[in-house]
């Protein structure tokens, strides 16, 4: 009896799932592969005639295949960026960790400001001009990494936690420097909490729309969130298009998410439960 | 930030020296120059703005050259009936996300903690469109919110006669603020299912043995051993409601009209109007609401923490 109404509530709960989470996904994928005429009716309904490479090939040839260069711009981005982030942030948690000092307090302040302060836009696109970065590749990797290091620095933190002091001073006594200790021993012991920050801020980033589109503007700049934007307005009756661009830009966190969801689902609750 | 770790670097040693032998602390092997890179990037690129945009919020501006006028930037906020809907429309989108995801949030993690069928996959499914583009996701909903589009066929499949959604200037900002918590909830849900796994099973255990109710046992058990998720879940989500502005941008920016402006939204539109000390003083506003918003809220909860 007990099992039956679970099994009917699972049932249920399924249907009402997938209704409201995955239609919409469908409903895109289904207008990414009509013809344009097809699509422009916007009903959710199998494509007649599937078009949906062709559609591929299209939207990626747009406008001097500024989407293959989007894509591009925006792999360059998220790969320095993370890079960047990893090395720096780890360096702040494990020192922060390690050693109590007054510091701590100001540097857990300046962390809780990161995560909380929205940034001041314009502000922020006069310092980039100032040093001649503003629509600069470079300078918006120099944003991402400011605005990103907050969340890297508690997630470091906490793992830095659970590696013993022992290892670090015994790699002391053996004469090793700070650097050596740091990149030698610590750093590769940190590799499960380095794939957690390195997935998380690469959805994270790879999905900026805002920061892009602030300090990065111009088409020969775009990266992949923009061009969908650009998109609409060009084809606005070209749906076909558009949803082809929305699927192709979701596709690199579908294929993260199929393989690492769990990793992400760690990252992104680390924490929450301590409070 | 920058200007405080140095000092400390070159003197540091020399001020801790009274308390440990000088030979032994010599240098630290943690040494404070490892915080100098992020924090130079850090402070340039982030603290700098933010300090500065109080200044230039009192100026016209061009970003070369800059005119002090004084509060005018403010006295214009708050006189142009346009912005004022955005401070009011940033306050009712934070709040109706903010509350719908922590219920819906905790609803759905209950479910997805009980004994039901294909719990992974449905897991998995509510998560995922935390992962996806929010501008693909809004242009999407756009198309699905048409008042002859998906949803309304749906919903007039079981006799709803639904509203204009995005056209409506009375539903525009309810409408995005739904596909927010669409996008977001499962976030919001995998945290409270953390904190609902974390609770030791004894308790349970023990409610069971004295004949609970499925209802006491969340009024009694689950609801305050999951008191840290659920604070979690209510900052992150009022510092992200506060600040929304791309699933806003992608779905009405900001209209019909002025009527689903958000402050940021109204940031982007005074910068791209060339009006950048309004823009600055619309960042100051935000900055103001967001701390004072937020940081009591963090203080109050970690207050309630130590008296549990």
């Amino acid at each position: 009896m007990r099992t039956k109404t679970h099994l009917w509530l699972g049932i249920l709960g399924i249907v009402l799932f997938v209704i409201v989470f995955l239609v919409p996904f469908a409903f895109i994928l289904f207008t990414a592969a009509k013809t344009q005429t097809e699509a422009g009716e916007l009903q959710f309904s199998l494509p007649t005639t599937w078009a949906l490479l062709q559609n591929f090939r299209d939207a990626l040839a747009a406008r001097d295949y500024m989407l293959v260069i989007a894509f591009i711009n925006s792999t360059i981005l998220t790969v320095v960026s993370i890079t960047i982030l990893v090395v720096l942030s780890a360096m702040v948690a494990y020192v922060v960790q390690r050693r109590q000092s007054r510091w701590n307090g100001v540097i857990n302040f300046l962390v809780l400001c990161g995560l909380i302060i929205p940034p001041a836009v314009v502000p922020t696109v006069w310092v980039l001009q100032s040093l001649g970065l503003f629509k600069t590749l470079g300078g918006l990797i120099f944003i991402e990494v400011a605005f990103g290091l907050s969340f890297c620095i508690l997630l470091f933190r906490a793992f830095v936690a659970t590696i013993p002091r022992d290892l670090d001073e015994a790699a002391i006594i053996d004469g090793a420097g700070p650097v050596r200790v740091f990149f030698k021993v610590i750093f590769p012991l940190l590799k499960s909490v380095i794939v957690t920050v390195v997935i998380v801020q690469s959805v994270v980033i790879f999905n900026d729309f805002a920061n892009p589109l602030y300090f990065l503007p111009g088409d020969e700049n775009a990266t992949v969130q923009l061009t969908v934007f650009n998109f609409q307005s060009q084809f606005s009756t070209q749906y076909n298009l558009l949803f082809a661009d929305i699927l192709l830009i979701t596709i690199p966190p579908l294929l993260l998410f199929l393989f690492l969801n769990r990793r992400i689902v760690e990252g992104m609750t680390a924490g929450a439960v301590k409070g | 930030m920058s200007t405080e770790v140095k000092p400390r670097q070159t003197v540091g040693p020399a001020v801790t020296a009274p308390a440990p032998p000088p030979a032994v602390r010599r240098k630290s092997p943690y040494p404070y120059w490892f915080c100098l890179p992020a924090a130079v990037i850090f402070f340039v690129f982030f603290v700098v703005p933010t300090f500065s945009s109080f200044f230039f919020s009192l100026t016209r501006w061009d970003l070369t050259t800059w005119e002090f006028i004084g509060l005018d930037n403010y006295v214009n906020f708050f006189q142009e009936s346009a912005l004022l809907t955005s401070l009011k429309n940033t306050l009712i989108y934070a709040v109706v996300t903010c509350g719908l995801k922590v219920v819906l949030g905790m609803l759905l993690a209950l479910l997805l903690t009980s004994q039901i069928i294909a719990r992974g996959f449905l897991r998995s499914v509510v998560f995922f469109p935390v992962l996806v583009s929010t501008i693909g996701v809004g242009l999407t909903f756009q198309v699905l919110m048409d008042p002859s589009g998906l949803i309304n066929d749906g919903l007039a499949l079981v006799g709803i006669n639904g509203p204009a959604w995005l056209v409506d200037p009375k539903t525009a900002l309810l409408s995005v603020a739904l596909v927010d918590v669409w996008k977001g909830v499962g976030l919001a849900t995998v945290i409270f299912i953390a904190g609902i796994v974390s609770i030791p099973r004894e308790y349970f255990e023990a409610a069971a043995v004295d004949g609970a109710s499925a209802f006491q046992r969340f009024r009694r058990i689950i609801l305050p051993l999951s008191r840290p998720a659920t604070t979690t879940v209510i900052i992150l989500a009022l510092i992200g409601g506060l600040r929304s502005f791309d699933l806003i941008w992608a779905m009405t920016r900001g209209g019909p009209g002025f009527t689903s402006d958000v402050i940021a939204s109204v940031i982007y539109k005074q910068y791209q109007a060339g009006f950048y000390g309004l823009s600055t003083a619309g960042n100051v506003v935000l900055f103001i609401l967001v701390t004072a918003i937020v940081f009591p809220l963090f203080r109050y909860f970690a207050r309630q923490e130590v008296d549990l």
